[in-house]
This record gives structure tokens, C-alpha cells and sequence, in this order.
């Protein structure tokens, strides 16, 4: 083999060992790292995973936020205004986390309830909320559907 | 008035950007000298009207002139007057105006100090960034323009986001942007040396002192954006792999193997293909952060439906740029070939993995960052794509890098030695291995990843001390370190330390949530805690609630910290962390809500070397920098490099 021939095929080989490597990598960790944004009504309706770590998207339902007092843990509801859910929290809470806000929690179902790791209230102006407020359209199509099939 | 000068400004500003595009390159190609002179002027007129813009722009926020929507919807009355400039580029139609600025600053050192090179290469290379400025000039006054008025003018602003009123933003933007564009010189060596068909490497030494201080802008854009984050948003993280993050930090990556690849491009003329590609993809990766961070579309692609002109119009740029310079590239690269031949134990070798992993790291980023684009527009779902895919896949794709570093200086080009580069290392084998041990007995709880962090920071470390070493011992005084070597050393000294901070950091922080009663005290990491009580007090556009928390170990007091949870008057919301920073150590206590009972939500942070992160961005910012300061660089125009302009691109087409 002239040296030109060898040097193409040591790099052909290694480009090609490289992307095997890097592509098989990249399959794996994002099919274990992938998590999906449920609204209330979904996981109700058994969409959510069991067990595994998903992100509940909604609205902090008024009157809804209970803490025992001088306790970390806080407990509230995580509406889309068709259905209910009860979330578990605790720790620090984020700045912008109050009733009436959209939020994102990231968590588990344990029993009935929704225990979360991490609470992110509306980042900045608009990156949050959008995607519960679209979460939120879709609880409400789902619902207005349901209530239009019966009429036909 | 003065915002209508503003704008016509812009225009005048894009009609010298078509100028300086269409007749150097026109020029160049016909070997007209006339048309080649105008390249010059060009840039200066341009960069005189764009300084203009941006000059009016800031008066407007400096005198609150809330007749212009975007100082209204930006700033407000209460913003003291150091925050009214950054505000300037607090969001995305000045943002832009920036970008655009700073490519003129580019264009214009270009025009300035390489007066030595071919006055066709520099023709074109004037009218490539002519076209990158025409199409943000035109992006600028067709779908955001700064100086749309709103008449009548309204009483007050509202506020600008409360996170980014920070002393950090006056400046981590620009840096970043200083990086993004820079990277945009590059790009068009490229594109000239492409158009022009004088692919023999020669286009690269010359770009080679803007790459890197591209490169060394962007670092330091990047570790103000970590240090910003860190210390503002409240969160004690140094790197949360955001899209907003990963949009800066791609580029980063492919600008990282961009000066590898461009170092043994000019040295042994291999990798021209490879180099020309690579200057293509960085500057197209920091397009894509650009509009990715300011346009919105991170949010949802339907962020585009709500000014589809916005959405059209990048990907139509996208478009042009990428497909253009790369249907270019497809043209003219299979002339592109030779340099001399390279065993596989090498230098070149080595720089190859080097490419390898940094590319394949940025592929990965991109991935996963658009992933989520991606399933939201086919409608397979809400999709995020977490730290933990980027924590997993990125270490793997650096540990050869980490392994691989310290050979590289070593190793000669071609051929190497491998007993002598082996009898070279091996103080630093010795010394990471025994350091992991000794690291094992002192603190048995250390993690894996700790006593990892410990042995690669050593190895990449005592690595390039002992080369440093081999140098002073070897070389003649004088000759010892020419610049583009100590940037290196600077650059991966950089590395060792950034290695220390993040993995021993990660693996040692000590973090926790309490509930804080006055007087009583918690421990963390061995010092006490004690929790005096919360206050109320008024700062310039504030009421903030303001803890006290005092430090001891043992009984010496160490620090007395004064957490916030500020309401700002246009009723946004803001924590401010009490940071005690110390080089071995960082305590880090933050706010958060009242409990009841007198009691408050309180974050506790000890990290250890966390500053060793950012310390080590200095040192690759610092290595970089220091690296195009080398005079080979700067060596004067020899006669036989300035080939007759007309002909050389005929013949390449032909």
C-alpha cells in the first residue's frame, strides 16, 4: 500500500469508528433521556409513563398551595383546567412560583399523587408557558370533544 | 427625529453593504483594480452608518425616549442609567443591531491590518462579509426594526427582565458575540480562497490569528455566560446545558477543532478539505445560535407562526449561507488534496481524533438541542432532551481528548517515536496514578468521578508542564516559547484546571435546602450556619427581603452573607445569592420563600474549586489570544504569494 492509500484508510476507518461509536452513544442516551410534557388530563387518562420520570405541565390551581408551617415540603395542585392533579414538592421553590402561574414539574406518580424533583416556573417571557398553555388547549379539545360526540 | 436618522442610517448602511459585496467580488473575478479599491471605503462607510445606528439607539435608552417601541418595551423609568446601555441589546432587534456592529468592527480590523496580503484575496474576502452584513442589515430593517416608533409616546417603560439587570450582561453579550462573528472571518478566507480556487493553504495562515481570537472571544463569552448563570440566576449550577448554552456552545466546538485543523493545515498542508469545511460549519453553527436565541423558536417552532416573516427570512439565510458555501465547496474541493504523508503515530494522527471527537461532541449538542424542534413540528410529542443525555454522551466523546492531550505536544509530525514520547510522559503518568491513590486514602468518600477528576487534571496538567520543561531544557534561550506555542500551553493548561473544577467540584458540593428558624443553625460540609434573621430594604428599583447568615468553622467567623429576595416596581420577581468566593472554596446561600413560624426557605451551597471552571476559560482565553499574536502571522507580502487577480479563478472554473 503507498502511504497516501494507508493514511485514506487509517482516517476512513477511524471517521467510521468514530461515528459507529458516537451514533450508537447517541441512540441509547436519548432514548433513556427523552421525557414528555403531560398535562393533568393525559396522565389521568394513563398516558404518562408508570413509574418513570416525566414533566407535568399546568397552571398553580388558586387557593391550592398548603404547607405545614416552617416545613420545605409543599403541597398544591397542577391544573389545566379540565382536570386536577396533586403535587408533592420539596425544597426551595423558584422565584417566579406562585398561584395562577404555569409551571413545569419534572417527577414521578407515586400513588395518586405527583412527587417532583424539580419546579421551573416561566424561565423568561415566553419559553415556559407556551408549552403548557398549548398542553392546556389540548386538555380543553379533548374535553369539548368529548362533550360534542354524544350530540351526533 | 433622531430615530428616523437612525433608520435611514440602517438603509444607508445596507446599500454600502451591497456595495462592498457585489463590486470587490465583481472586481476580483475580472481583475478590475478599481472595483478591488472599493472594497475598502466600503467597509469604512458602512461601519461609519452602522456606529451611527447603534449610537442613536443607545441616546434613545440613555434619555428614555419612549416614543421608539423598543426602548418602551425594554426599559423603564426606574432603570439606573449603567443598565439603560446593556439595554441596548436586551432583547432581539437590538441584539441584532449588535451583531451587526460588531461584524463592522470585524470587517474593519480585517481591512486594517492586512493590508500584506493579495489585494483580490482581500477583495473577496471584503465582499464575503459585505453579504453576511447586507443579509442582517436586511433581516434588521425588514422584520425588526429598533426604531419603529409608537406615537404617541408612552408615559413609562415597561421593565427590562429584573435577571438581566446584572453587570454581567453589560459585557458577557458582546464577548459572545465578539466570538460568533469573529468566526465569520474565517468563513470568508474560506469562501475567497473557494472562490478564488488559490486552495493551497495560503488562506490559512492568514486566518489564522482571527480564528483564534474568535476562538478566545467566544471562550470568555462562554465562561461569563457560566459565571452569569452561577451567580445570578440562583440555581448554583455552572452549566445546565440550555439550548440557550448549547447554542453558543457549538460553535465553540467546531471553532476548537476549526484552529487544530488550521495548525496542520498551514504546517504540513493536509487537512485543506477538512479545514474549509470546518470554517464553513462554525460560522454556520453560530448563525444557527444567533436566530436560535433570539428568535424564539427554542420556545416551539410555532414561535415562527407568530411573525412568519421572521421564521422565513432566517431559514432563507440559513438557506443561502450554508447551502450556498457548501455547493461552493462541493465545486471547488476536489481539486483541494495533498499535504505531506503522516504515519499513524503522529502528530496529525493525534490532531485527527482531536477533530474527530470535537465535531462528533457537536453533532451530538446540535441533536439534542434540535431534537425537541424536531418532535414538535412532526407531532410526536412534547419532547425535552435532559442534562443527563448531554452529561452521558459528552465525557464519553472528551475522554479520548482528555487521554490524547498531553501526547500532542510531544509527538512529532509525520513520524513519531513512541519510547520517547513514552520516556517523556511518564513523570506524568506516575504522578496522576499516585495522586489518584493518595486521593483514595484521604478521603475514602470521594466518588469515582472525583479521583477521575483528580488523575485527568493531573495528567492533562503535569502533561504540558513537562513540555513546557523539555522546552526551557532544550531550546535555545530566546527560541524557548514562540507565541503560538505558549497560547498553547496557556490553552491546555486551561483545560487541566477546567478539569479540576468541574470534577471535583461535581463530585465533592455539598447541597442543601433547609428550613431556617432565626438563630438556630444547620451544618453543611462541616461549618455552621447560623441564620440571624430577615430585613427589608430599598434598593434604587427594589424592596428586597434580606437575610443574614453567618459562616463559622468552629468558632472563627468566616463570612456573614446577605441573601435577597428582591420585588422589583415592575413587579417582577428576583432572588440574589450571597456568594463567598474563595479559590478552594466557594459558600453559596440563597433565599428562598418564608415557611411560617418565623421561618425561611434557605439554600445552602458549599462548592469546592468551583472557580477553577472559569479560572481555566481565562487561561484558554488568554491562550488563545496570546497565540495570534505570533509574528509568523504578520510575516509581509512576499512577491511570488500575490498571484495576478484576473486569472487565477478562470482557470479554477475551467
Amino acid at each position: 500500500m503507498t502511504p497516501t492509500r494507508k493514511r485514506r484508510l487509517i482516517a476512513v476507518s477511524l471517521i467510521l469508528i468514530a461515528i459507529g461509536i458516537a451514533a450508537a452513544l447517541t441512540v441509547l442516551a436519548l432514548s433513556r433521556n427523552m421525557s414528555y410534557l403531560f398535562s393533568p388530563s393525559e396522565v389521568l387518562a394513563g398516558k404518562a409513563p408508570d413509574g418513570s420520570s416525566f414533566r407535568l405541565g399546568g397552571v398553580v390551581l388558586e387557593h391550592s398551595i398548603r404547607r405545614a408551617p416552617g416545613s420545605l415540603t409543599v403541597d398544591f395542585v397542577v391544573t389545566d383546567r379540565i382536570h386536577e392533579m396533586p403535587v408533592q414538592y420539596t425544597g426551595v421553590l423558584p422565584d417566579l412560583f406562585r398561584e395562577g402561574q404555569s409551571i413545569i414539574a419534572t417527577g414521578s406518580m407515586q400513588g395518586n399523587h405527583f412527587t417532583a424533583r424539580e419546579v421551573l416556573a416561566k424561565h423568561d417571557e415566553t419559553y415556559m408557558p407556551k408549552e403548557v398553555a398549548d398542553a392546556i388547549a389540548k386538555a380543553k379539545a379533548v374535553e369539548a370533544a368529548k362533550h360534542a360526540q354524544p350530540l351526533h | 427625529m433622531l430615530p428616523e436618522l437612525g433608520q435611514f442610517a440602517l438603509i444607508l448602511a445596507l446599500l454600502l453593504s451591497i456595495v462592498q459585496c457585489a463590486l470587490p467580488i465583481w472586481g476580483a473575478w475580472r481583475g478590475n483594480t478599481t472595483l478591488i479599491g472599493i472594497a475598502r471605503p466600503a467597509v469604512a462607510g458602512q461601519a461609519v452608518f452602522v456606529a451611527m445606528a447603534f449610537a442613536i439607539l443607545t441616546y434613545a435608552f440613555v434619555t428614555q425616549d419612549f416614543s421608539v417601541t423598543y426602548v418602551a418595551s425594554n426599559s423603564n423609568l426606574a432603570l439606573p442609567w449603567y443598565y439603560r446601555f446593556p439595554a441596548v441589546w436586551g432583547a432581539h432587534e437590538g441584539s441584532l443591531l449588535l451583531w451587526i456592529l460588531i461584524l463592522n468592527v470585524w470587517s474593519v480590523a480585517v481591512a486594517a491590518f492586512s493590508r500584506h496580503l493579495p489585494d483580490a484575496l482581500m477583495a473577496r474576502v471584503l465582499g464575503v462579509l459585505g453579504f453576511i452584513s447586507c443579509g442582517f442589515l436586511l433581516f434588521t430593517i425588514l422584520t425588526s426594526n429598533p426604531f419603529l416608533r409608537h406615537l404617541p409616546a408612552l408615559p413609562n417603560g415597561s421593565d427590562l427582565n429584573p435577571i438581566l439587570q446584572d453587570p454581567g450582561l453589560i459585557v458577557h453579550p458582546p464577548m459572545l458575540y465578539m466570538g460568533y462573528v469573529g468566526f465569520s472571518v474565517a468563513f470568508a478566507f474560506a469562501i475567497a480562497a473557494l472562490l478564488g480556487g488559490e486552495l493551497d493553504g495560503a488562506w490559512v495562515r492568514w486566518a489564522r490569528p482571527w480564528t483564534n481570537v474568535a476562538w478566545a472571544f467566544l471562550t470568555l463569552g462562554i465562561t461569563l455566560g457560566s459565571w452569569w448563570a452561577y451567580y445570578v440566576l440562583g440555581w448554583g449550577g455552572w452549566w445546565f446545558w440550555d439550548p440557550v448554552e448549547n447554542a453558543s456552545f457549538m460553535p465553540w466546538l467546531v471553532g476548537t477543532a476549526l484552529i487544530h485543523s488550521q495548525a496542520v493545515t498551514e504546517k504540513r498542508g493536509s487537512f485543506r478539505a477538512w479545514t474549509l469545511l470546518l470554517s464553513i460549519f462554525a460560522f454556520s453553527l453560530s448563525l444557527l445560535g444567533t436566530f436560535l436565541v433570539r428568535s424564539g423558536v427554542l420556545t416551539s417552532v410555532h414561535a415562527f407562526a407568530s411573525d412568519p416573516r421572521r421564521g422565513i427570512f432566517i431559514l432563507v439565510l440559513l438557506g443561502v449561507v450554508v447551502g450556498g458555501s457548501l455547493l461552493l465547496y462541493a465545486l471547488r474541493a476536489p481539486k483541494v488534496a495533498g499535504g505531506k504523508p503522516f504515519r499513524l503515530f503522529s502528530r496529525e494522527t493525534l490532531l485527527l481524533v482531536n477533530n474527530l471527537m470535537f465535531v462528533c461532541a457537536a453533532a451530538m449538542v446540535l441533536l439534542g438541542t434540535l431534537y425537541p424542534l424536531v418532535g414538535d413540528a412532526l407531532g410526536i410529542g412534547r419532547i425535552s432532551v435532559g442534562p443527563p443525555y448531554f452529561g452521558f454522551v459528552f465525557p464519553l466523546l472528551m475522554l479520548p481528548v482528555v487521554l490524547a492531550i498531553p501526547f500532542g505536544p510531544f509527538v512529532h509530525w509525520a513520524a513519531a517515536d513512541w519510547r520517547a514520547t513514552w520516556r517523556s510522559l511518564r513523570p506524568a503518568v506516575i504522578l496522576a496514578i499516585a495522586a489518584a491513590l493518595v486521593a483514595v486514602l484521604l478521603f475514602p468518600h470521594l466518588s469515582t468521578r472525583g479521583i477521575l477528576g483528580v488523575a485527568a487534571t493531573l495528567w492533562v496538567g503535569a502533561g504540558i508542564v513537562l513540555y513546557a520543561l523539555k522546552r526551557w531544557r532544550e531550546a535555545p534561550a530566546g527560541r524557548r516559547y514562540t507565541p503560538e506555542m505558549l497560547g498553547m500551553i496557556l490553552a491546555h493548561f486551561g483545560l487541566a484546571l477546567f478539569l479540576a473544577g468541574v470534577l471535583v467540584s461535581e463530585s465533592t458540593s455539598v447541597e442543601r435546602d433547609v428550613s431556617f428558624t432565626p438563630n438556630q443553625v444547620q451544618q453543611a460540609a462541616g461549618l455552621d450556619f447560623r441564620f440571624t434573621g430577615v430585613t427589608r430594604v430599598r434598593g434604587p428599583n427594589y424592596l428586597a427581603d434580606q437575610g443574614t447568615v453567618e459562616v463559622r468553622d468552629g468558632t472563627r467567623l468566616i463570612a456573614t452573607m446577605h441573601p435577597q429576595k428582591r420585588q422589583y416596581d415592575g413587579q417582577q420577581m428576583q432572588s440574589v445569592a450571597a456568594i463567598k468566593g474563595g479559590v478552594f472554596r466557594d459558600l453559596y446561600v440563597a433565599l428562598g420563600d418564608p415557611l411560617g413560624n418565623d421561618a425561611w426557605a434557605v439554600r445552602i451551597y458549599v462548592k469546592p474549586f468551583v472557580r477553577w471552571i472559569w479560572f481555566g476559560g481565562l487561561f484558554m482565553l488568554f491562550g488563545g489570544l496570546t497565540a495570534a499574536a505570533d509574528k509568523r502571522f504578520r510575516a509581509h507580502r512576499v512577491e511570488a504569494d500575490a498571484p495576478a487577480p484576473a486569472i487565477a479563478p478562470a482557470q479554477a472554473v475551467a
